[in-house]
């Protein structure tokens, strides 16, 4: 082992922290948005508890229950969607590679409305 | 030519039942994406012994032979911009000199996740996925080193 080796894995370590600091989630949020290919497809009040059906060949059943959300079910290949469990911070992301889809808790003052289907 | 040919096939087989083995570890229930990088031995083995166009070739095949017989269609992207941008990146510090086994051992790790996470950002278009990283270079650079290790006690006493 060198030197530079040690200099190295510790610059990896430092990067690892800096995206720690600038991607950490942030306080309670107000919308799950849902994105498909980055592109805005919903978005659904925390406040207001639904089970939504997204997708119809390739689905994912997205839960929002006591100000949470989380894919309670989903058809894709590996399911990390499912294992990712249930978000509710703001910047949290739930993903579904398989299916190109994304949840995001966005912050924000809750709207009159409890969702917008795009 | 013989010899080479079964230099390239045995190092293939060793890197596809590495990748084998990796996927039977369950690492990424932790953190998706999260792994040993166990094929890599084979990879960094080629490299240090054999070349840098060996070492892409074994690679290359070792990443379609698996997405074909483990994989999905949607897994190749990653797996080919994490193995690719990992050996430019081992291969260019193995260059320059500085840096032992364990070190381009760890630098091919972070690469590698660096790669497959930039592939689902550009697919998913969303810089949010960032997020993913940090668990992955730290859990990496603890494999890679583990990696660099063994790659290291390979590269000296087998002969090939």
């Amino acid at each position: 082992m060198k030197k530079s080796d040690i200099l190295l894995a510790a610059g990896v370590l430092l990067a690892a922290l800096a995206l720690y600091l600038l991607f950490r989630p942030g306080g309670e949020g107000a919308w799950a948005v849902v994105e498909i290919d980055g592109t805005e497809i919903a978005r659904y009040a925390l406040a207001a508890n639904r089970t939504v059906t997204i997708g119809e060949a390739d689905y994912n059943v997205l839960e929002i229950a006591g100000g949470t959300a989380a894919v309670a079910e989903a058809n894709c290949g590996d399911h990390t969607c499912v294992r990712t469990g249930k978000i509710s911070r703001e910047g949290e992301v739930i993903v579904c590679l398989p299916h190109h889809l994304t949840v995001r808790v966005e912050g924000g003052d809750a709207a009159p409305f409890d969702g917008v289907v795009r | 030519m013989s010899r080479r040919v079964a230099r390239y096939a045995l190092l293939t087989a060793l890197a596809m039942v590495l990748s084998w083995l990796e996927s039977a570890i369950p690492l990424s229930a932790a953190a998706p994406g999260m792994k040993l990088g166990l094929p890599n031995l084979a990879i960094i083995f080629a490299l240090y012994r054999l070349g840098l166009r060996e070492a892409a070739s074994v690679s290359l095949a070792r990443v379609i032979l698996v997405s074909a017989t483990f994989g999905n269609a949607y897994s190749l992207a990653y797996s080919l911009a994490g193995a690719a941008l990992s050996l430019a990146v081992m291969a260019a510090l193995k260059r320059t000199g500085r840096f032992s086994i364990l070190g381009v051992s760890i630098a091919g790790g972070a690469a590698h996740n660096l790669g497959q996470i930039l592939v689902a950002i550009a697919v998913l278009g969303t810089a949010r996925l960032a997020w993913y990283l940090p668990p992955l270079l730290v859990s990496g650079t603890a494999a890679g080193a583990a990696i660099g290790a063994a790659g290291g006690l390979l590269t000296e006493r087998v002969r090939l």
